[in-house]
């Protein structure tokens, strides 16, 4: 999360989770269908369905790209369910790209 | 970077616009909302997306983005190869996740958007 | 020069061809693509908006040397609120727009940023009228009058 400068919103208690890779998707039916345990999700959805699936998923946490910010009912849950909800101006293009070196290395 | 040389950093297939693998791609952008992606203004992008219907396709067009990577297999009907080939807009199969369609083509030298 | 296209609400294989028409039509008179592009864009989420929110519709354009005018008329639940829909991530959108990609709550504000007028009136359980000028040549008159 630090190399990559995002910004935290919500669920700092969860920070310590363990990333197993990368989920990039905007469409929740996608993620429910084929997400794994442990991943980063990376999406422009604000709206608290995103922390129910990532909740029902076991995600490790949730990265709102392009400057979107969680609405006040997901990062409520994303307290309560300690899942961070992170932030960045980067395009999903761009973060998913640094992430995908990172996770590599 | 050319449309052939992603198809093959990719291991992909093109299902339309064969004749076109010269075209020049400078940026890309992945995302499923097709009002996000109608507010690009860049020029030769490549749009990666698992949403396949055929609102992508003519968001593509009202956008002026000439061609698109499906990832994570998801496969492209014969309506909407019929009317990206109508607007000379290349489509691209991939099976890869997003997530990793976007990262080879990031490490490869793709640039984002901003 | 004018042209009229039905909308109906609910069918997503069709949403788009009247904004893809506008935008052919656009180009074979010669405007510039930058106006294109930002007339369609705006044209497309409203078209879209009629499908996923309407029971139908229907679009309208009109050219002339100074100015293009979209009008689009639906007949639906009408907009309750017009301030807050114009909000960005505000969206009433169903389960299944959202899953067509669309309803992220962008698309008024993306209609916004690229028309030079936009004006949207509407009646909750009747309808709503919106209407997108694009001025050419004279854009600069139009957009000091926004």
């Amino acid at each position: 999360m630090k190399a990559l400068g995002l910004t935290v919103y919500s669920g700092e208690k969860g920070l310590d989770r363990r990333v197993s890779g990368g989920y990039v998707s905007d469409l929740l039916s996608d993620v429910m269908g084929n997400a794994d345990e442990g991943q980063v999700w990376v999406t422009l959805q604000t709206h608290k369905n995103v922390m129910a699936i990532a909740s029902l998923k076991d995600l490790a946490a949730v990265i709102l790209v392009s400057g979107h910010k969680p609405d006040v009912n997901t990062a409520h849950q994303s307290e309560e369910e300690a899942i961070p909800v992170l932030g960045t101006h980067l395009s999903a293009f761009d973060v998913t790209g640094k992430m995908y070196e990172l996770i590599k290395k | 970077m050319k449309v052939k040389d992603i198809v093959k950093i990719l291991d992909a297939r093109i299902v339309c616009g064969e004749g076109r693998q010269d075209y020049a791609i400078d940026v890309a952008f992945a995302s499923d909302l097709m009002s996000d992606v109608l507010t690009l203004k860049n020029d030769h992008v490549l749009l990666i997306t698992g949403l396949a219907n055929l609102q992508t396709i003519r968001t593509a067009e009202m956008s002026d983005i000439n061609c698109i990577v499906f990832a994570r297999n998801k496969k492209a009907s014969p309506e909407m190869v019929a009317l990206a080939g109508e607007n000379d807009i290349i489509l691209i199969e991939c099976r890869y996740s997003v997530f990793r369609t976007s990262g080879l083509l990031y490490q490869a030298g793709v640039k984002p958007i901003y | 020069m004018h042209v009229e296209y039905n909308i109906e609400g609910g069918d997503f294989t069709r949403a788009g061809y009247a904004s893809s028409q506008i935008k052919k039509i656009l180009k074979q008179s010669g405007v510039d693509m930058d106006i294109i592009r930002r007339t369609v864009v705006a044209s497309y989420e409203a078209e879209v908006n009629i499908v996923a929110h309407a029971h139908g519709g229907a679009i309208s354009m009109e050219v002339d040397e100074n100015q293009i005018r979209i009008v689009l008329q639906d007949v639906g639940p009408g907009i309750e609120d017009i301030d807050k829909a114009m909000e960005e991530g505000y969206s009433t959108a169903s389960c299944a727009v959202r899953e067509m990609g669309f309803g992220a709550g962008m698309g008024l504000s993306n209609m916004k940023k690229n028309a030079d007028m936009l004006r949207i009136e509407s009646e909750p359980g009747k309808g709503t009228r919106v209407e997108i000028l694009m001025g050419l040549g004279k854009e600069e008159i139009l957009r000091s009058k926004k």
